[in-house]
């Protein structure tokens, strides 16, 4: 008989290490991936700030200098970059978040056939990310008069002299916005789609009973609270890509810095500093506190939709 | 209770109380779609009609010239087809190693234990947050000490770990129900086998949206090719593309541009459309708890 649960045990304790063994195999090629193209660079880029590095001398350790500079000496970063990434940042991450959201309610509120064609839709700037998507507002943004939008407004005779909406500071960073918004409808925005089409409609119809009266208090009492998992996913998707499109500028303008800095977001000014100044320890110094923020804005839309244990 | 009708979510039929809702949603769906509509039209415009001023939105005779010029044209060193040729066999190589390391990972992370899962658990939530272009400047440093530049690997390994990818199989894995597997163990069923015939073929959706995911990734992507890669025969044709178009100013440069553009678009479009079913599946699992 002992024998008997000794053998058991013995064979339990045998699956467990070969699950172990099979886990750890499993999870080893992403995991290794994971590591040094993720992790060790975040590491790396941690250590390099507190350096001074030229990508041909030897990194040479200079304390905070590089982050005191940053936030006294920097000018560009003070004045234009901080001021930039915040309208940037609000107009993109929580506008285009909740447009995304009311977009994604009211695609619940129509039958699946069309839904689909228009989910498609707005949908679909996402499929041109990157490149493409450059490419097509600079021909529609285009400054001389064949632009098509200065075309548009100089035969309806809004506008005398074709507008530089792509050089001119004043312009550069509403068109910025614009496009980034265009094309945001994109993971984030799917998963809310999916999290509104889940609710289970019994909820509603408990809620009518107990006299809930129309379409606002159904979203706040009972849509969001639902749904709060795919609101963070949504949430943290934004954040992740209001600051993952902070080359739109350079692209759209063709120069960085973008002219008089009136598109200079962190993102571009990492690039500036790292890729054209050769100023490495500043630019992981910039890098830092970019991944710092993105962190701390990731922990402000827990705090607002993460379910308590 | 009749007045329940109205507030129908995913409703089975169009109701003329919805209109409210078209009304909004159309115009909207047509502004996100019109830029699209656009390059369609450019992209056949023939050269008169690109200097036609005031320009017209849509085209009135449509050509293949801008095509033909870009498969023609000369002002690089390796032919376009070449270009093209790269982006296919990245974008196929990122997808088929992403979806099988992910689903790896992904069921080894659900369903297996062993050490450090926890932690390997807690930083890829963390990593959801992680903004590429931060580690631009240190990634190029460990690409370099790996001996990647200009090796066609760099197309993927750097971007083979999506931690948002992992995330959505993982939450997938973990809505089949843990019965269902202690019954496949019991009847002798190994782990591997368990990966092999019971998860790979419940997670079809999530595999696909991996798929999607990664194509987006591969196809669209100029910045790798153009930080990583010297040698002009291995740059992909988003590089191509975003080198035609420094000269945005050149009116027949704006058709070719156009022309590159649909090319790109249109792979992105169809797939999605084929995945579409698949990926609002994945992301019905997709929340953050």
């Amino acid at each position: 008989m002992e024998a008997v649960v000794e053998k058991k045990k013995t064979k339990k304790l045998n699956y467990k290490k070969k699950q172990g063994i099979l886990g750890t195999l499993f999870i080893s090629p992403y995991a290794l991936a994971f590591l040094t193209f993720i992790v060790i660079p975040v590491f790396m880029g941690i250590f390099l700030s507190f350096t001074a590095f030229d990508l041909i001398r030897m990194p040479k350790f200079i304390g905070f200098n590089n982050y005191i500079n940053l936030l006294t000496a920097d000018d560009v970063f003070m004045q234009k970059v901080i001021p930039n990434t915040i309208k940037f940042a609000f107009f993109t991450g929580p506008i285009g978040y909740l447009l995304a959201f009311l977009l994604a309610w009211l695609l619940a509120q129509i039958p699946q056939k069309s839904r689909t064609v228009l989910a498609l839709l707005i949908y679909s700037p996402s499929l041109t990310a990157g490149v493409a998507m450059g490419v097509m507002w600079k021909i529609i943004f285009s400054g001389d008069q064949s632009g098509y939008l200065n075309a548009m407004l100089l035969n309806m005779r809004m506008i005398e002299q074709p507008i530089q909406w792509l050089t001119d500071p004043k312009y550069l960073m509403t068109v910025m916005i614009i496009v980034t918004i265009w094309g945001s409808m994109g993971i984030g925005f799917l998963a809310m789609l999916a999290g509104v089409l889940n609710i289970n409609p019994e909820l509603y119809e408990a809620a009518y009973v107990d006299g809930m009266s129309n379409k606002f208090q159904e979203i706040i009492y009972i849509t969001i609270p639902s749904m709060k998992p795919q609101m963070l996913f949504g949430a943290v998707m934004s954040i992740v890509g209001t600051f993952n499109a902070g080359a739109i500028g350079v692209i759209l303008s063709g120069t960085n810095p973008t002219p008089q800095n009136a598109g200079q977001l962190i993102v571009t000014h990492i690039d500036d500093y790292g890729f054209i100044r050769y100023d490495m320890g500043y630019a992981a110094a910039i890098s830092v506190m970019l991944l710092l923020l993105v962190y701390l804005m990731g922990k402000l839309a827990k705090s607002l939709f993460q379910e308590k244990e | 209770m009749a007045s329940l009708g109205g507030t129908k979510i995913n409703p089975s039929k169009f109701h003329y109380s919805q209109l409210k809702f078209y009304f909004i949603l159309v115009p909207v769906a047509l502004i996100m779609a019109l830029p699209i509509v656009y390059i369609f039209s450019h992209a056949f415009k023939p050269i008169e009609e690109l200097f036609l001023w005031p320009p017209k939105f849509l085209v009135r005779r449509p050509t293949l010239k801008n095509f033909k010029d870009l498969m023609q044209t000369t002002s690089t060193a390796v032919p376009m087809a070449r270009y093209l040729f790269n982006s296919v066999a990245i974008t196929l190589g990122l997808v088929f190693v992403s979806i099988v390391i992910s689903t790896m990972a992904g069921y080894a992370l659900s369903k297996l234990e062993f050490k450090l899962k926890k932690p390997l658990l807690i930083l890829n939530n963390i990593a959801l947050m992680f903004v590429g272009a931060s580690v631009v400047i240190p990634r190029y440093l460990v690409v370099e000490k790996l001996g990647l530049l200009d090796n066609f690997l760099v197309y993927i390994l750097p971007t083979v770990a999506m931690p948002v990818g992992l995330f959505l199989v993982k939450q997938f894995i973990d809505q089949i129900p843990q019965d269902l597997l202690e019954a496949a163990r019991i009847d002798g069923a190994s782990d591997l086998r368990i990966y092999w015939s019971i998860i790979l073929p419940l997670i079809k959706p999530a595999i696909a949206t991996i798929a999607i995911v990664s194509f987006q990734m591969a196809w669209n992507d100029a910045g790798i090719a153009n930080l990583y890669i010297d040698n002009e025969a291995l740059k992909n044709f988003a590089f191509y593309m975003s080198t035609l178009t420094t000269q945005t100013n050149i009116v027949t440069g704006q058709g070719m541009a156009a022309a590159a553009a649909l090319i790109m678009f249109i792979p992105n479009l169809v797939i999605f459309i084929i995945l579409q079913r698949n990926v609002m599946n994945t992301m019905a699992h997709s929340g953050i708890k």
